[in-house]
């Protein structure tokens, strides 16, 4: 899918490094250390560069005008459709719905999708681990239509339960909503398995790619499923741009989320036709600089090659994993044998946020918090944690600086 | 930069963040109210009795947080115990003052206790840490929804 001819031998984090303006700044006069990516990656010169260009020199509306700066950025934004589509290996790129985020790309599925799909009774399943955004649009369609939304488990590592999982599937089972990669534990679901037994009872799968889209490499045929969303700016791209890959028979089923501009065939006061998908799904203005932005991180992150990248992050993943373990007074929550990029932890006697300030004045920042999954905080009698994400950025002395720095904070409460 | 951190998490701050004073239920207490820091996950219950001429004769909180919060709600039952309502609501707008006024003036509030606004001096360091402020102040904002008769109060 990639083209492997064209692209360095062997991954190199410090001209990968080098590619990122803000890894050289200093935080407190100490060099930054940023295990946040999780949250939201740092942006390459490309993508910076790209964005720039367009604003600079060949910005206009998208398809709209016949004019020639028109032209040129609504070809730079399709064109962006093209190298998703083939970054995830979709079978046609109108499958990719650029939307504003991941969010968007549920909240769309939910109110256009579920909306007409679903009844009383029917039933969603996701998981314990799931982020907000994969749990609050189908509670807001459940209070609506009298939908049951069922909550497959967890074990204490982090795992997800097949087995249990598949005992929740019933007739009434519609649509399986669960994440790639937990961005709390980083355990890694095993989704070609969990949409296989979903088909097999009728519901369709959809997937929160967040962080998926990150660590791993992405092939939604082979996965299978019906929708994948995962959002930009945690692959290096900017904010306010999103994807929805959708198969193209459900897509075609489906009817607009938003009415507007661009999304029509054709209007008149009595009738509007409403535009093929992908237009369909995107009235309005699009985010068209990100969209570009996007696809300057795309050809970024494959000019070293996903399977590169993965193999780096895997690497100080592990190392992160395990010293942390080590350390005396150190609990880590996410030992799920099949994890990445993540490692979530508490320190004994010290509250998260407690650790996270004292941590952010050694200059490491990592996130704390209930990292917008309460119900998984929940789950292990926790109200924060703190959590270090890792990009293909870091390295293994960034995460020697967290440890020094966790060892501070326990100097400080000792 | 490791004394912006000792300043903001000085002895007695560690201390009443590990051994929280009034830290029980208040069975009899007239006034009560939850306290939500929805970025941090703190969640508290101060309870307040006050009797008919609003002095407080008793105070004290449940709920789990970071240290600052814990100390700045332990700390607050501890100055409370004994004043009046308006007295409490007086030492409350100055010491707000003192965590996030980078030009605060003592003067500016004549009648908040002098000796309890010493006491509260500890938690200042809190002015250099902006995403720390809420943590100092929540008990103090709950304090304040129960007497006005709220069930809740958020930072948010």
């Amino acid at each position: 899918m990639n083209d492997l001819s064209n692209r360095p031998i062997a991954f190199d984090v410090a001209k990968a490094r080098a590619d990122f303006p803000i890894l050289s700044k200093e935080i407190y006069g100490k060099p930054l250390v940023f295990l946040d990516s999780g949250a939201s990656a740092q942006k390459p010169q490309a993508v910076i560069d790209a964005m720039t260009y367009v604003m600079r020199e060949e910005y206009a509306n998208v398809h709209r005008g016949v004019h020639y700066l028109s032209q040129h950025t609504t070809m730079a934004y399709e064109a962006v459709r093209g190298k998703i589509a083939a970054h995830i290996n979709a079978s046609d790129e109108n499958e990719v719905v650029f939307t504003r985020g991941a969010t968007e790309a549920i909240n769309l599925v939910a109110a256009s999708w579920g909306r007409k799909n679903l009844q009383e009774g029917d039933e969603i399943i996701v998981s314990e681990m799931e982020h907000h955004s994969n749990i609050v649009p189908w509670q807001m369609l459940r209070d609506e239509l009298g939908i049951v939304l069922k909550v497959a488990p967890i074990d204490d590592d982090g795992n997800f339960l097949l087995d249990a999982f598949e005992t929740l599937l019933s007739d009434r089972t519609k649509l399986v909503a669960i994440t790639h990669v937990s961005n709390v534990l980083g355990t890694v679901v095993p989704i070609k398995e969990v949409a296989a037994l979903a088909h097999a009872r009728g519901a369709l799968m959809l997937v929160d790619g967040c962080q998926g889209i990150v660590h791993m490499q992405i092939d939604v045929q082979d996965l299978d499923v019906d929708f994948y969303a995962f959002s930009g700016h945690k692959l290096y791209g900017p904010t306010a741009f999103g994807v929805l890959y959708g198969k193209k028979d459900v897509l075609a089923d489906m009817p607009p989320y938003q009415g507007g501009g661009d999304m029509i065939a054709s209007v008149s006061f009595e009738k509007t036709i409403y535009a093929e998908p992908p237009h369909r799904f995107e009235a309005g203005t699009p985010p068209i600089i990100e969209a570009i932005g996007f696809g300057a991180a795309l050809d970024y992150v494959n000019g070293w090659g996903m399977d590169q990248i993965i193999a780096h992050e895997e690497d100080v993943h592990r190392y992160a994993q395990d010293r942390l373990k080590q350390l005396p007074g150190i609990t880590v929550y996410g030992n799920a044998p099949d994890k990445q990029g993540i490692v979530s932890f508490l320190v004994d006697g010290i509250h998260a946020h407690d650790v996270g300030t004292i941590v952010d004045r050694c200059g490491v920042a990592v996130r704390v918090g209930h990292h917008c999954a309460e119900p998984l905080m929940q789950r292990f009698g926790v109200e924060a944690m703190a959590r270090a994400s890792f990009g293909m950025y870091n390295t293994k002395e960034d995460v020697d600086a967290l440890l020094e720095a966790v060892k501070t904070a326990q100097e400080f409460f000792g | 930069m490791l004394d912006e951190l000792r300043e903001l998490y000085q002895e007695v701050i560690l201390d009443h963040g590990k051994n929280p004073r009034n830290y029980r239920d208040l069975p009899d207490a007239n006034y009560h109210a939850h306290g939500n820091n929805p970025l941090c996950g703190d969640k508290i219950v101060v309870y307040l009795k006050l009797d008919d001429d609003k002095v407080i004769l008793d105070c004290s909180f449940e709920g789990r947080g970071c240290a600052i919060s814990q100390a700045s709600a332990s700390m607050m039952t501890e100055i409370l115990i004994g004043k009046k309502m308006q007295d409490a609501q007086a030492l409350f707008d100055s010491f707000h003052a003192m965590c996030t006024d980078e030009n605060y003036d003592p003067a500016q509030y004549p009648n908040a206790d002098e000796d309890a606004l010493d006491r509260l001096q500890v938690m200042a360091g809190v002015r250099e840490f902006p995403m720390r402020v809420k943590c100092a102040t929540l008990a103090w904002h709950t304090m304040q929804a129960a007497v006005h008769g709220d069930s809740t109060a958020s930072t948010e």
